[in-house]
């Protein structure tokens, strides 16, 4: 089996400006944020984000790498509304393409499967259609002849996502409550990279996760893996560490004036990945 | 019931709010019952651990629970089943479920927003949660409202964008349309529904110590009015018992809606 350990900075010599690129996790959870900060750090920019969004969206708004949002939602969960994300919006300087939830696991799904559309009664009567012209009409070709919404194969250039643990080669498992819809990111992408806590032996990935269910990820959908523990950091990432609501919170109010992002940015995001997680734990 | 209970027991606005809230659930059965939010959260429990025992509810993660308890319960949690947002879009693609859904805005016909304020999408005034699950939510199962701050803001002719789905635009998608099943909407002040003309929403019922004319301005629309319209329900004993001993102990939902009193 290969050998697909790098890191972060590996990650991100693989990604262009103007690429799209899917985030796993949902809202602030379990989201690759060390990848997130190495995207901020970076030069790239034009790149258009799909993500159950939350900071990972509101970070990369923040530092100007992203110019469009497939999302259906950006919030913090304990904070609903993600505060860097509303003021990008708000100034016109990020373009949101809206989904509904189920809708994007429909496109993701449609790209993983290579198939050009899956349809839904999802967006009907609503104003989805009008603010996504991705979003499209089909009618059923059986007798029914029922008009539904197609929802496009939402093919992306690279996934990233953060599990709790996997083998050097990729295997991987969630041992949270949630995949969440990893797995789809992963098979909607072209080149796919996940950041774990911890890399462990493949004849230890069963004992690890308890049951071959948690073992949702198979190396046929990983080109690339970061052991990085606290990768997710601050968003939670049971069972290794729940939400670091304190840290979500300056997170937050670096968002009210633009001397407090310079501050949280020069703390907290132009550092190190390394002088990050010692940083973080420091406080702890 | 709209005499006053006795000083000591009370009900608070709050309280008032859960019980109408369970009563969106009367009748539904074995669905899930998914109230979104702290006060529609209690207002779920309190229905099923009284007259409708069979509806099933989640922990807000991914787990069906058996408990009454509406938060904090992880030492003793019962599980009746595993529910990860992946099955969570195979009960609402169903109809399996009466969603109950806040929102920013609303129309007469129930259409909803609670993605942004303002009509340049490429920089709304106000950018709130997104579409979310909205559109699909109510093209596909029951759906509700809960408002906590009954308003002009809120209740108003137009909604900037439509994210859930109204009886006027389900009616005009025609066979696209037939499981959309807008049932309620409660608020601080008061219980409508959609039973008015062409499925116009109506006034039902005032809570206890409202005015009509305080929700009529407190609306932006003409409000059709149940006639007579009744005055909302207290809780009865055992359900205050239920709600301030078992389902909420740490009294959370007077922080959704604070009592006027």
């Amino acid at each position: 089996m290969r050998d697909k350990r790098c890191s972060e900075d590996d990650v991100i010599a693989e990604l262009e400006s103007g690429m799209t690129i899917g985030i796993g996790g949902w809202g602030s959870r379990r989201k690759p944020m060390s990848l997130v900060r190495a995207i901020g750090r970076s030069e790239l920019t034009d790149l258009t984000i799909v993500s159950y969004g939350g900071p990972d969206v509101g970070l990369l708004c923040a530092t100007g790498r992203v110019n469009k949002v497939v999302t259906a939602f950006v919030s913090l969960d304990s904070i609903p509304l993600e505060p860097h994300y509303r003021m990008a919006r708000q100034s016109g300087r990020v373009e949101e393409e809206p989904w509904d939830e189920g809708l994007l696991l429909l496109g993701l799904q449609a790209a993983a499967w290579r198939v050009p559309f899956l349809p839904s009664r999802a967006g009907l009567g609503s104003d989805l259609l009008e603010r996504n012209p991705r979003l499209s009409m089909v009618r059923s070709p059986f007798a029914d002849a029922e008009d539904l919404v197609a929802a496009p194969a939402l093919e992306l250039d690279a996934a990233l996502c953060h599990l709790n643990v996997a083998d050097m080669s990729g295997n991987a498992a969630f041992l949270g409550p949630d995949l969440y819809f990893d797995d789809l990111f992963l098979g909607a992408a072209r080149r796919r990279f996940l950041s774990v806590e911890r890399i462990v032996p493949t004849g230890d990935l069963l004992g690890v996760a308890g049951t071959e269910q948690r073992l949702r990820i198979n190396r046929t959908m990983v080109d690339g893996v970061v052991e990085r523990p606290g990768a997710a950091h601050f968003t939670s990432c049971v069972p290794e560490y729940g939400r670091d609501e304190a840290f979500q919170q300056r997170y937050a109010a670096a968002a009210s004036t633009p001397e407090a992002w310079v501050r949280f940015r020069a703390e907290w995001l132009d550092v190190s990945e390394a002088d990050y997680q010692s940083r973080r734990a420091r406080r702890a | 019931m709209s005499h006053r209970p006795a000083a000591a027991m009370r009900p608070t606005r709050a309280e008032v709010c859960v019980v109408a809230i369970a009563e969106c659930f009367r009748g539904d059965g074995e669905i899930l019952a998914n109230p979104i939010g702290t006060i529609p959260m209690i207002g779920g429990r309190l229905a099923r651990a009284t007259f409708e025992p069979d509806l099933v509810m989640t922990d807000g993660e991914a787990a069906l629970v058996a408990n009454d308890e509406a938060f904090d319960f992880t030492e003793n949690k019962v599980v009746e089943a595993y529910n990860p947002y992946r099955s969570m879009f195979d009960i609402v693609w169903s109809g399996r479920r009466h969603v109950i859904m806040s929102g920013s805005q609303i129309d007469p016909f129930g259409n909803h927003n609670f993605a942004a304020i303002g009509t340049d999408w490429r920089a709304p005034r106000v950018q709130l949660l997104g579409f979310r699950g909205a559109p699909g939510n109510t093209i596909q199962n029951a759906t509700s409202y809960f408002v906590p701050n009954h308003s002009p803001q809120v209740f108003v002719e137009h909604v900037d964008v439509v994210t859930g789905v109204g009886w006027d635009r389900a009616a005009a998608i025609g066979k696209g349309g037939r499981f959309h099943n807008l049932r309620r909407v409660v608020t601080n002040l008061c219980v409508m529904d959609f039973g008015g003309p062409t499925h116009r929403m109506r006034l039902v019922s005032v809570h206890p110590g409202v005015n009509v004319d305080e929700v009529v301005a407190a609306t932006s629309f003409q409000l059709t009015r149940a006639d007579p319209v009744a005055v909302s329900r207290w809780p009865d004993a055992g359900e205050l018992a239920l709600i301030r001993d078992v389902i909420d102990p740490t009294g959370l939902r007077e922080h959704d809606v604070p009592d006027p009193d």
